[in-house]
C-alpha cells in the first residue's frame, strides 16, 4: 500500500509537470506551423513569465491577478520585440541562421534577466496557499489543480481558436501552404507575428503556473524549452492532444523514473526519449509520415 | 535503357502518377510531355530514386534499381538536371563540375587531408576533365565564377556539363529550355542531339513543343498523372486524344 | 535574356592551399604562432594564448560540421568533455600513459560519433540541432553523476602534465608550443581537407544535398564522416586541456560552451579555417581583457549571434576584407 500510494504520488507531480511540458509543447507547435522555426528561445518566455510574476509581487507589491497579467503581457512584447528584430529582417533565410538567430535571442534573454534580476533561484507564492488535499491517499496540492485548470481552459481555448475562428483558420492555413495562403489574401506576415505573440503569451502562461511549485532562476529555460520540445515532437508537433498527451507521458515517466531510479539522471530521461523518438519516429507517435518536396 | 513498369506514386490522398509504363531506348531523345502538375517531375524524383514509388519498378539496363538511393543510381549511369536549377551556388563554376566527376575519383578523408601524391594527381585530372566540359557546353571562360551569381540560361548549362561530367548512360533533363530565349534554345537544341551522338541516351520533360517536336525521336504524354499516349512526335501530333487534352489548349 | 554581365571570378573559398599565396598564408600563420609568445615574454597572456590554441581546435572542429557541410551541432562540448574525462580517468585512475590515453580516447570518441552519427545526422536542421543537443545535455549530466569514475561535479584533479621522456608540458610556454603545435596541424590538414574532393562533395552537400547525392556523392556516409572528424578534433582539444589544467570538472563542458563554439564560429566566419582561428581568438581575449565582461557575456554572445546573422553572414574574415575593399577601391586588376 506504501508503495502504491507513493506511485500515487509520482503520477500526481508528473502529471502536473507534464501538463506544463505540455503547454511549452503548444507554444512550440504554435510557431513551427506558421513559420517552420523551432524557436529555440521558446524556453526563455517560460522563465521569463515566471520571473516577471516573481518581481511584480516581490518588487511591485502587486496583488497576484495583476502579476499574472503584467507576466504574460510582458513577455509576449518581449516575444514582439524578437519577431520584429530578429525573425522579421532574414526574410529568406535558411534554418541554420534561424537556428542561430533563435539560439543567440535565447542566450541574450537569459544574460538580460540575469544582470537584472541576478542569478538566485526564486519562488512565487502558490495561487491559493499550500494546504494539501487528501486524495486516493496521495497528497494534492492546490497549485496542482491550477495547473489541470489551466492547461484544460488552453487547450480548449486553443482548439476553439484555431477551429473556429476567422484568424485560427487563416494561421493554420498558412501552416499547410503558406504561397497558397498568401495567394487568397492572407498576410502572412501577420500571422507569423500573430504565432510569435500567442506563443510567447502561452510559454509565460506556463512559466507562471509552475513557478509556485519548482521556483525559478535565469537558468530554467533551456531545460523547460528542451522538455516542452520533447512533448510536441512526440505529439508529431501538431498543435493539438498529441502534444498533450506527449507532455502528459512525459511528465509521469520522468517523476517515475527519478522517484524509483534516481533523481540525478531525471533530466537525462526527458533526452532519451526525446533521441529515441527523433531516430525512431520523427514524425511522432501519433502521425503518418509524408514525403519532402523537392 | 530505361525501363518504368506500372509506376504509381501517391501523396497522402493525391495520386500524383498511376500506372506509368514505357521504356526509353538506348541512344535516342525521348521527351515526356503534360499539362503542368501533370506528374513529369515526380516521375524523374522516381527515377533518380528521391522519391521512393508507393507502386511498380524502375529497370536501368534490364537491372531492378528501384530500392538504390540517387547516389547509387548515379555510379549505375543514371543523372539528371532539375526544373528549378539546384546548383552548388557558393561553389565556383568549375567547382561544380569537379563534383560531377566525385564518383570518378577515389581519395578519401585521408588521403585529401594529408595531401597523398595520386590524390594530387586524381585531383590535377579531374580540374583539366572538368574543364573539357565546360568547354564542351560553352561556358568556360566563367569556370572562376560564383555559380550562384550566373543567369538562368548559364545556369542551365552548367547544370549540364555537371551532369555530363559523371559520364552517364542515361541523362534526364527536366525543362532544359525554360526560361531560355528563342536563340539560347536553338543552341540547346543541337546541344542535347550532339550528347545523343556521344552515345549518351536522353529522356527530357519539356513544355516548349517546337523543341520538343524537333528533337525527340519519340514521346510519351501525361495527364492528371496517367498516360495519355506513346509514340513518335508525328504520331502524337495526329493522336486526337493527345490533341483534346494537351495541343488543343495551345 | 539581357546580354550576359562580364563576370568576374570570385575566390568563395577563402581557403585553397594549391595556390602559392595560401601557401604563403599559411607560413606566415605559422611563423606568427611561433613567434607570439616572444613579446610577452611568457607572461600571463602566453597562458591565454593556451586556451585559444584549444579553443581554435574545437571552432575548427564545428566549422568543418557547420560551415562546410552545413550540419549544426549543439553538443560539440559533450565530445571535448569526453576527450577530457578520458584521458583524465585513464591517466589517474588506471595510470596509462597520457599519450596512449589521448590516442585511445580520440580513437574512441571518434567511433563512438561515427556510430551515433548514422542516426543523428538523418535529421535536418532544427531536429538535428535538436538531437545533438540532447546528446550534449546527456553528456554533461553523466559527467556530473557518474562521481565514482569523474569525481562529479567537485571534479577530478591530480592529472599529470604531459611529457616526453623526462621533459614536462609544465609551463604556460611548453603548454604553449604543446596545443599549438596540435592545432597547427589541425589547420593545415583542414585546410587540405576542405580544398579537395572530399571538402567540394561536402560543401555540395551544404548548398543542395540533393543535387549532391544525384551526382553520386554518398551525403548520409560522408556526414557522419565530417562529425567524426569533428569529434576527434574535439576529444584531442579535450585530452589536452585535462593535461594543461591537470584539474577539470563538469562545467567546461556544459551546453554553454557548445553556444560559446558556436558563436566563435558565426564571428570568425562559417566556411573558412582561419575564421575558426579568428573567433576562437576573440571570444577567449576578450572576456579576459574585459575583466567586468564577465557577467555581460552571455549577453554579448546573445547580440553577436543575432546580429552577426543578419549582418554579416560571412562573418569577420569575409567582413572585414570587404570594409577594406569598400575604403580603399582596387586599382589593381584581379590576379
Ligand atoms: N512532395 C510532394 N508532396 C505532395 N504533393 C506533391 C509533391 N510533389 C509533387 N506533388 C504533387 O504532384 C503533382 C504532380 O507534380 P509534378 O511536379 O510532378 O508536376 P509536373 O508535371 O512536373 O508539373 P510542371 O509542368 O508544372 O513542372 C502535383 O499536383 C503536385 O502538387
Ligand atoms: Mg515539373
Amino acid at each position: 500500500m506504501e508503495f502504491f500510494n507513493q506511485i500515487t504520488q509520482y503520477a500526481i507531480s508528473g502529471l502536473s509537470t507534464g501538463a506544463i511540458y505540455a503547454l511549452i509543447g503548444l507554444s512550440f507547435a504554435i510557431i513551427f506551423n506558421s513559420t517552420g522555426i523551432i524557436n529555440f528561445a521558446q524556453g526563455e518566455f517560460v522563465m521569463l513569465g515566471g520571473v516577471l510574476a516573481i518581481v511584480s509581487i516581490t518588487a511591485l507589491h502587486l496583488p497576484m491577478p495583476a502579476a499574472v497579467a503584467v507576466a504574460v503581457v510582458g513577455t509576449t512584447a518581449v516575444g514582439l520585440a524578437f519577431e520584429r528584430l530578429a525573425i522579421r529582417p532574414l526574410k529568406n533565410a535558411t534554418p541554420l541562421s534561424l537556428i542561430i538567430v533563435t539560439i543567440g535571442a535565447s542566450i541574450l534573454i537569459r544574460g538580460l534577466v540575469m544582470l537584472i534580476w541576478g542569478k538566485d533561484t526564486k519562488a512565487l507564492p502558490p495561487f491559493s496557499g499550500d494546504t494539501p488535499i487528501e486524495v486516493a491517499g496521495a497528497t494534492i496540492l492546490p497549485q496542482h489543480l491550477w495547473i489541470f485548470a489551466v492547461t484544460l481552459l488552453v487547450i480548449v481555448a486553443s482548439r476553439l481558436f484555431f477551429h473556429h475562428t476567422i484568424t485560427g483558420k487563416a494561421m493554420r492555413a498558412c501552416s499547410f501552404n503558406r504561397r497558397a495562403a498568401s495567394l487568397v489574401g492572407i498576410g502572412v506576415g501577420r500571422m507569423v507575428l500573430l504565432s510569435f505573440l500567442i506563443s510567447s503569451a502561452l510559454g509565460a502562461l506556463a512559466g507562471v503556473i509552475i513557478a509556485p511549485l519548482t521556483m525559478t532562476a535565469y537558468d530554467v529555460g533551456v531545460m523547460l524549452g528542451l522538455k516542452g520540445f520533447c512533448a510536441a515532437i512526440m505529439g508529431g508537433m501538431g498543435s493539438g492532444f498529441g502534444t498533450v498527451l506527449g507532455g502528459l507521458i512525459l511528465g509521469v515517466l520522468e517523476s517515475l523514473g527519478a522517484g524509483l531510479i534516481s533523481s540525478g539522471y531525471k533530466d537525462a530521461i526527458a533526452f532519451f526519449i526525446l533521441l529515441l523518438i527523433l531516430f525512431v519516429r520523427p514524425q511522432g507517435l501519433f502521425k503518418k509520415g509524408e514525403t519532402d518536396r523537392v | 535503357m530505361l525501363r518504368l513498369s506500372g509506376i504509381g506514386k501517391r501523396f497522402g490522398g493525391l495520386t500524383a502518377l498511376q500506372e506509368i509504363s514505357f521504356r526509353v531506348a538506348p541512344a535516342s531523345i525521348t521527351g515526356i510531355i503534360g499539362p503542368n502538375g501533370a506528374g513529369k517531375t515526380t516521375l524523374f524524383n522516381i527515377a533518380t530514386g528521391i522519391y521512393p514509388p508507393t507502386e511498380g519498378a524502375v529497370l536501368l539496363e534490364g537491372k531492378d534499381i528501384s530500392a538504390l538511393p540517387p547516389e547509387k543510381r548515379a555510379r549505375l549511369g543514371l543523372v539528371r538536371t532539375f526544373q528549378n536549377i539546384e546548383l552548388f551556388g557558393k561553389m565556383t563554376v568549375l567547382e561544380n563540375v569537379m563534383v560531377g566527376l566525385h564518383t570518378q575519383t577515389k581519395s578519401g578523408i585521408f588521403a585529401c587531408a594529408f595531401r597523398m601524391p595520386w590524390q594530387l594527381r586524381e585531383e590535377r585530372s579531374i580540374r583539366e576533365r572538368a574543364k573539357r566540359w565546360l568547354d564542351f557546353v560553352g561556358i568556360a571562360e566563367l569556370a572562376g565564377v560564383e555559380a550562384g551569381k550566373l543567369s538562368f540560361g548559364k545556369g542551365r548549362l552548367l547544370e549540364i556539363a555537371r551532369a555530363l561530367a559523371l559520364d552517364p548512360k542515361l541523362l534526364l533533363m527536366d525543362e532544359p529550355a525554360a526560361g531560355l530565349n528563342s536563340k539560347e534554345t536553338q543552341e540547346l537544341a543541337k546541344l542535347i542531339k550532339s550528347i545523343r551522338d556521344r552515345g549518351v541516351t536522353v529522356a527530357l520533360v519539356e513544355h516548349d513543343m517546337d523543341l520538343v517536336m524537333e528533337i525527340c525521336d519519340s514521346l510519351v504524354v501525361l495527364n492528371l498523372g496517367s498516360m495519355l499516349a506513346e509514340g513518335t512526335p508525328k504520331e502524337i501530333q495526329d493522336n486526337p486524344a493527345v490533341v483534346t487534352a494537351y495541343l488543343g489548349e495551345e | 535574356m539581357s546580354p550576359h554581365r562580364k563576370l568576374k571570378p570570385d575566390s568563395l573559398n577563402p581557403d585553397t592551399p594549391s595556390s602559392p599565396q595560401e601557401k604563403l598564408k599559411f607560413l606566415v600563420f605559422s611563423l606568427a604562432v611561433l613567434a607570439a609568445p616572444w613579446p610577452l615574454a611568457g607572461g600571463y597572456l602566453t597562458n591565454v594564448l593556451i586556451f585559444v590554441g584549444i579553443n581554435s581546435m574545437l571552432a575548427l572542429g564545428l566549422n568543418l560540421l557547420l560551415g562546410y557541410a552545413g550540419q549544426i551541432s549543439l553538443g560539440q562540448a559533450a565530445f571535448f568533455g569526453l576527450g577530457a574525462y578520458g584521458s583524465g580517468v585513464l591517466t589517474t585512475r588506471f595510470a596509462m600513459n597520457p599519450w596512449l590515453a589521448m590516442a585511445v580516447v580520440a580513437v574512441s570518441v571518434a567511433a563512438f560519433a561515427f556510430a551515433v552519427g548514422f542516426p543523428v545526422l538523418r535529421l535536418k536542421g532544427h531536429y538535428l540541432a535538436m538531437a545533438t543537443l540532447g546528446v550534449g545535455v546527456i553528456a554533461h549530466i553523466a559527467f556530473n553523476e557518474t562521481v565514482d569514475l569523474t569525481g562529479g561535479p567537485s571534479g577530478l584533479s591530480g592529472i599529470p602534465n604531459l611529457a616526453v621522456g623526462s621533459f614536462q608540458f609544465d609551463s604556460d610556454l611548453k603548454n604553449y608550443y604543446l596545443v599549438w603545435g596540435f592545432a597547427l596541424v589541425a589547420v593545415l590538414l583542414s585546410l587540405n581537407l576542405v580544398d579537395s574532393r572530399v571538402g567540394r562533395a561536402l560543401r555540395a552537400i551544404h548548398d543542395s544535398e540533393v543535387a549532391a547525392r544525384v551526382m553520386g556523392v554518398n551525403a548520409r556516409l560522408l556526414k557522419v564522416q565530417v562529425f567524426a572528424l569533428s569529434a576527434l578534433l574535439s576529444a584531442l582539444a579535450g585530452s589536452l586541456y585535462c593535461h594543461v589544467m591537470t584539474f577539470i570538472s563538469p562545467t567546461s563542458f556544459s551546453f554553454h560552451v557548445s553556444i560559446e563554439l558556436l558563436t566563435m564560429v558565426v564571428i570568425g566566419g562559417l566556411g573558412s579555417v582561419y575564421g575558426s582561428i579568428l573567433g576562437a581568438l576573440l571570444l577567449t581575449l576578450l572576456p579576459e581583457m574585459l575583466r567586468a565582461f564577465q557577467d555581460f557575456d552571455i549577453v554579448f554572445y546573445g547580440l553577436l549571434l543575432i546580429s552577426m546573422t543578419i549582418y554579416l553572414p560571412g562573418g569577420l574574415v569575409r567582413g572585414i576584407p570587404a570594409l577594406f575593399r569598400r575604403l580603399w577601391p582596387v586599382r589593381r586588376s584581379h590576379a
